[in-house]
């Protein structure tokens, strides 16, 4: 009776967990393995194949967008590192009782607003009419307008801006538990400050820094609409490629296929990036 | 300044706002010799600590290691270590790590930062631990493994920050002990400092009582415990009663108290300028009241005293009186020459004036 009970209680408890998982993670992703390997021969007969695997490696634009989305995304997580480390620093070590609250708060109010909000945001700033562009003239270092918009810096800025908190609450929280006698022992044993930071702050702040650096990497690789909206003509983002295929050329086979090796990317980078730091997924993420 | 002394501060002062937490402050420590700076929590000694090592700066006076001005030296660059009092070892590297830690700083090849690794492991006994995790250990292994790491530095001055607290009883007495071994054995001179006089009192050489941000009496701990200059030094190192009551005559070095409840009694002169008529305070140790009231001395003094209590802590036990409102605490001898005490009987508590020491009221 009792173990029935407990039994019982465990399975409602489990049930959301559970469709959660199996409906929209595992379903979805096993669809879309299945719609990969199918090939439309014509309107009504599908055939098993691996053409649109084929089509990635051999249309040289897939591969290279492919390529470059990495690329860009490892770039972009190693600034939000470099940046969000310093915030994280003084927000864990050095602001005191209130200011310690509102910097973190500082930190999080961007993310009131929704992701196409603080793109537009940037758009404002960066655009040849824009604030930016408008202080330069009026200072005299630009004679026309400049056009900081549409290439990859701008892409970069708005991935970071984005992918900022991700990085410096981990780091905070790590931070936060190291004990000052720490950092001050690394100095009385004779290291200067690079010492101090690589030998003792970076090791203890590892597990913070390889799970910020997951977060941020997923979130900017998976991101579709800053790369979007700030990117130009030749900043050609790896999702754009997966939307045209499902939405433009409603080519549901090919979209699959490059999620899928997305997924795949995305899954190898980090379980190399575990590998490389020496942390595993259980001490970073509990 | 002698020559040969490791560590000379003069006039040292360090104030946060207006309160000065360590008050000029000066002393000298010989080479070779095991320092304590004994205080209660909040006396400036934890703040003194750090001057020493460099993670603070003096508002005012100078500190000289080997004679050589520290002042604007920071602490990488002193020759001065540290153990922490959570010992701060680094939970992200070895225990051989954490020793060649201060040996790769100074650009000492990995083979020779090996030999002296396991050489100083051996010394502080614990051979063969270099691949061990600092988590793996045991507090007391812990411990000796972050006197290993600045040992194994050579540094003229050690500075520990009462690295004794987080162990047990039991362990502790152990590593007490321990420690002055050490320091023997290494001829390094340590600056240690605690708020648990037993732990002052059994290593050092000197002991420094602090209290306030200032020294109140600097001297071996036999002579702080035998000759206390103030009465917080006599309150504060070892067990003591205090009696409050007037001052009558000072002859002969030996003042004449009258306590409050009318008995007149005798102790040792201990501060200047007594004079006739004042409070005064007498300051006499739990060994030395005798409990019988017959064969007496005829140049004891005496007092009745209420039994309350006894408190049977094998040597160290005890019978608690009171006296005219004052408690009292006399040592009960455990090899049968005690009474049998029941409370609320009268008792008669005697001492030789000469062991006995009279503090005016107002020098406290």
């Amino acid at each position: 009776m009792k173990s029935s009970v407990s039994r019982l209680s465990l399975w409602l408890l489990l049930t959301p967990f559970l469709l959660w998982i199996v409906l929209l993670v595992l379903l979805p992703h096993l669809q879309m393995l299945r719609v990969s390997f199918q090939v439309r021969e014509s309107w009504d007969t599908i055939a098993w194949g691996v053409e649109q695997y084929q089509n990635f490696f051999t249309e040289s634009y897939y591969w290279r967008t492919f390529v470059r989305t990495g690329v860009m995304s490892l770039f972009t997580t190693f600034l939000t590192l470099l940046i969000a480390f310093p915030i994280a620093w003084y927000i864990a070590r050095l602001a005191r009782g209130r200011s310690k609250g509102i910097l973190f708060l500082a930190c999080l109010i961007p993310f009131w607003a929704s992701e196409l909000v603080r793109t537009y945001g940037w758009m404002i700033l960066l655009r040849e009419s824009g604030l930016f562009s408008s202080w330069l003239q009026a200072l005299g270092w630009a004679d026309g307008p400049v056009e900081m918009l549409y290439n990859d810096v701008a892409v970069i800025v708005g991935l970071v801006y984005n992918g900022l908190l991700f990085m410096v609450v981990p780091l905070v929280t790590t931070l936060d538990g190291m004990d000052e006698n720490l950092v001050e022992a690394g100095y009385d044993l004779g290291g200067g400050h690079g010492t101090v930071l690589r030998e003792i702050v970076v090791p203890w702040a590892m597990p913070g820094i390889v799970s910020g650096c997951i977060v941020v990497f997923m979130l900017t690789l998976g991101s579709y609409l800053t790369p979007i909206l700030m990117g130009g003509k030749d900043s050609a983002w790896f999702t754009e490629q997966i939307f045209t295929q499902f939405i433009t050329r409603f080519n549901w086979e090919q979209g699959a296929a490059l999620g899928v090796l997305l997924l795949v990317l995305s899954s190898v980078i980090v379980w190399l990036g575990l590998k490389i730091s020496g942390q595993s997924l259980r001490k970073v993420m509990g | 300044m002698g020559m040969d002394s490791d560590l000379f501060c003069e006039g040292l002062v360090r104030r946060f706002g207006n309160n000065a937490a360590v008050d000029h402050v000066s002393f000298d420590v010989p080479a070779g010799t095991f320092f304590s700076i004994l205080g209660p929590s909040g006396c400036g000694k934890t703040t003194l600590l750090r001057m020493l090592a460099g993670f603070d700066k003096p508002d005012d006076g100078n500190i000289h290691i080997r004679g050589q001005r520290m002042n604007d030296v920071p602490p990488n660059h002193r020759p001065v270590n540290m153990v922490f009092q959570h010992l701060a070892l680094f939970p992200t590297m070895s225990v051989g790590d954490n020793i060649g830690y201060g040996l790769k700083r100074r650009k000492i090849p990995l083979a020779e930062r090996r030999k002296r690794t396991a050489r100083v492991l051996e010394q502080v006994g614990l051979p063969d631990l270099e691949h061990r995790n600092p988590q793996e250990l045991s507090g007391g292994q812990r411990q000796r493994v972050a006197l290993a790491r600045c040992l194994v530095l050579e540094p003229t001055l050690l500075l520990l920050d009462e690295p004794l607290g987080a162990l047990d009883l039991k362990l502790r007495e152990q590593m007490k002990v321990e420690l002055k071994h050490l320091q023997k054995q290494f001829g390094t001179t340590f600056v240690y400092i605690t708020h648990d006089q037993s732990e002052a009192m059994v290593m050092s050489d000197q002991v420094a009582v602090m209290r306030d941000g200032r020294f109140d009496q600097v001297a071996p701990p036999e002579e702080l415990y035998r000759e206390p200059e103030t009465p917080f030094v006599a309150g504060f190192v070892g067990d003591n009663n205090r009696l409050s009551g007037e001052l009558l005559a000072v002859r002969d070095n030996l003042a004449d108290v009258r306590l409050d409840d009318g008995t007149l009694v005798q102790g040792r002169v201990a501060s200047d300028n007594l004079k006739r008529g004042q409070r005064a305070e007498l300051y006499i140790r739990p060994e030395s009241l005798v409990l019988s009231g017959d064969a007496l001395n005829s140049g004891y003094s005496a007092m009745q005293a209420t039994v309350r209590t006894t408190l049977f802590d094998g040597a160290n036990s005890r019978v608690e009186a009171e006296c005219g409102g004052q408690p009292v605490y006399a040592r009960l001898p455990q090899d049968g020459s005690a009474p049998r005490l029941s409370a609320d009987s009268s008792i008669r508590l005697a001492w030789n004036p000469t062991l006995a020491r009279v503090f005016g009221a107002d020098s406290l």
